[in-house]
């Protein structure tokens, strides 16, 4: 006969503490505070969803959702058609093929902060090289620490420097998997080079490129060292992304509850927005 | 639909050739008549591969020239010689429905929606694929993927050649006859030109009409199934061809006759070829016989082994292996029999290549 007894979920019970205290306890901590009012001393009162109303209705918040989707829809609709360009016109074979593997990584190995960091020296107008070369060898005026548009431009190119390696790698690693008599079939069929591209490149790469996507959707909408070293969310206000804005109020005013409830917003929004890229991008899979 | 010529031909992967052994197609004169179905047969490596990129276009040749009806197409791209070629893996476009697959290779080429849609309904209807055309192609089968490629090759009204590089690898086995069978079955409806590779006898036996087999980069015999099995041109189309390969015994020459083992063995007819080479008596294993008390060369049985329809005997005679097939009662190993060789079958060779000739009376 076998024995049963409920031992094996010993087993489980590690998990259940690593995940309890990184994220279920963390979480309902912010739902907690999302719902109540405190003025110190650890004295909390009933809010009830005020926080959410206010949030929601902000002109603030609206702003930085904005400004969030702006920044991310820029960085998407530059880095996944350039990364696929890259990864098309690189070496599939032969000695250079690691060298460009190597050269592709290399922006990626480097902490947030200091991507930040170089790129704040890199376009100061006085000293930094694009800074100096812009406002005194080209004559254009460059600075981004005035200029809204100018510290837009900025950020932007700084993210598809460092990110766009990754589409690359993905979408590299999809060529590669293409045998050889795929092309040769192709040339055969009279294939002009984007019939090649549309039904034969695109359709491998597509697995890793849904990836890609997804990866570069949530990092980018999340992003928040890089903007924050570079321009602090200026001038004025004109790069405050949404967790530039919700570290703002939670840490910089101590407004816990409506930082609660923004955060949970922010949160609902990265799950929807992910559920739906993933949705539309494996639709056609299923069908017959 | 043309006829095929390889004039002086000879391939190198290496860009600086220096020998011989730097070329993995050793000077190809070949050709291919309008309307054959051709088998290419070789071990793997032989360049077989490697000589059916040559006529496609997507390998371009070191030295010589690809003719069809007698005009040059050496330097032209695949898409320009009008060739259809299936590879050993299937290969369909995933997104397209199978239709559109089918109708890719016309549409590339400007082909009214009138004459495409025709030329598909007609090929799948002969591959008999026609209910999945709504399909996507990437739910199919292997079998059914493999077919689509043979129809994206067929679908064109005026290819030149078909070329199938060994196409049923990744097919199930009882797939694999149905599949040869509809291949021979729409050579002799759409009457191209079809060049089969494969390095499984069986395969090229039964779709070809002309074998052409290939070793170490070069052609050794072009012939009919029967006269590759009947008269090798080479000891090693004897030995590739045919299960157990055909015996090949050391022999000496001597006053036009052959001795093996100081025991002369009587050919099919005059010796023809001369030289000193290295001199060998082939016979196929059918044609031997097997008596206790016969005529014929003494030898022993070392193996018997049943397979079924016929048995294989194994007998050592002065130190070689010699292969019996016999029907009905064979003898036990480790049994003294004598071995007769059926005259008319016993060839002679010298370096390998076919040195006698048929006699009167054979």
């Amino acid at each position: 006969m076998k024995t049963q007894n409920q031992r094996a979920w010993l087993f489980v019970t590690p998990v259940l503490f690593l995940v309890a205290f990184n994220a279920l306890i963390p979480m309902m901590t912010v739902v907690n505070y999302s719902v109540q009012e405190t003025f110190g001393d650890n004295l909390f009162f009933w809010q009830g969803l005020d926080w959410f109303e206010q949030v929601l209705k902000s002109e603030r918040f609206h702003n930085a959702l904005g400004r969030q989707f702006f920044f991310t829809f820029m960085i998407l609709i530059i880095e996944v058609p350039l990364g696929i360009a890259i990864a098309l016109a690189m070496p599939k074979k032969g000695p250079w093929v690691p060298f460009c593997l190597v050269t592709m990584a290399l922006p990626m190995l480097i902490p947030w902060n200091v991507v930040g960091a170089m790129w704040n020296i890199f376009t100061l107008p006085d000293i930094g090289l694009l800074g100096y070369t812009m406002n005194h060898v080209l004559g254009i005026s460059y600075d981004m620490t005035q200029d809204p548009v100018a510290a837009w431009v900025t950020i932007i190119v700084m993210d598809v420097w460092h990110w766009t390696s990754l589409v690359v790698l993905l979408a590299y690693a999809g060529l590669v998997s293409i045998p050889n008599a795929y092309y040769q079939a192709a040339e055969i069929d009279g294939a002009s080079n984007w019939a090649v591209f549309r039904f034969i490149q695109l359709p491998k790469m597509k697995t890793v490129l849904t990836i890609a996507v997804l990866l570069r959707f949530m990092d980018s909408f999340n992003i928040y060292t890089e903007p924050f070293v570079l321009t602090g969310g200026g001038p004025g206000n004109s790069t405050t992304l949404l967790s530039i804005d919700l570290v703002k109020i939670a840490l910089g005013q101590f407004d816990l509850g409506p930082a609660a409830a923004m955060s949970l917003i922010y949160f609902a929004i990265t799950l929807f927005a992910s559920w739906l890229f993933y949705t539309l991008m494996t639709l056609n899979d299923n069908k017959s | 639909m043309a006829q095929i010529k390889l004039s002086n031909l000879r391939h190198s992967y290496n860009p600086n050739p220096t020998g011989d052994e730097d070329y993995a197609l050793k000077k190809i004169d070949l050709t291919w008549e309008d309307g054959g179905a051709y088998a290419l047969l070789g071990p793997s490596g032989c360049g077989k591969s490697t000589l059916l990129n040559i006529i496609s276009g997507l390998l371009i040749p070191s030295d010589g020239q690809v003719l069809f009806d007698d005009q040059d197409v050496t330097a032209l791209p695949p898409a320009k010689r009008n060739i259809a070629q299936v590879f050993q893996f299937p290969v369909i476009y995933d997104t397209m429905t199978v239709y559109d697959n089918l109708a890719f290779p016309l549409r590339n080429r400007g082909r009214d929606e009138d004459i495409v849609k025709r030329r598909v309904t007609g090929i799948a209807e002969m591959l008999e694929v026609t209910e999945m055309l709504g399909t996507r192609a990437s739910n199919l089968s292997p079998d059914n993927k493999q077919k689509i490629s043979m129809g994206r090759g067929l679908v064109r009204e005026d290819v030149n050649v078909v070329m199938f590089d060994e196409p049923l690898t990744v097919i199930d086995p009882h797939l694999k006859w149905k599949l040869r069978s509809k291949l021979k079955e729409l050579h002799q409806r759409v009457k191209a030109t079809m060049i089969y590779v494969t390095h499984d006898q069986t395969e090229a036996l039964t779709f070809a009409d002309q074998v052409v087999v290939m070793q170490d980069g070069e052609v050794v015999q072009i012939g009919t199934p029967v006269e590759l099995f009947e008269r090798p041109a080479h000891t090693f189309v004897g030995h590739f061809i045919g299960s157990p390969g055909m015996n090949v015994l050391p022999c000496d020459v001597k006053d036009g006759g052959a001795f093996f083992g100081g025991e002369q063995i009587n050919l099919e007819g005059p010796v023809t070829g001369t030289g000193d080479g290295r001199a060998e008596v082939g016979i196929r294993p059918e044609f031997v016989s097997v008596s206790k008390d016969g005529p014929g060369l003494a030898a022993q049985v070392r193996k018997v082994a049943d397979i079924g329809r016929h048995k294989v005997v194994e007998a050592v005679a002065h130190d070689s292996r010699v292969h019996a097939i016999l029907e009905g009662e064979a003898p036990s190993t480790g049994d003294a029999v004598m071995l007769d060789f059926k005259q008319s079958q016993t060839r002679l060779y010298k370096d390998g290549w076919l040195a006698s000739s048929p006699g009167e009376g054979a």
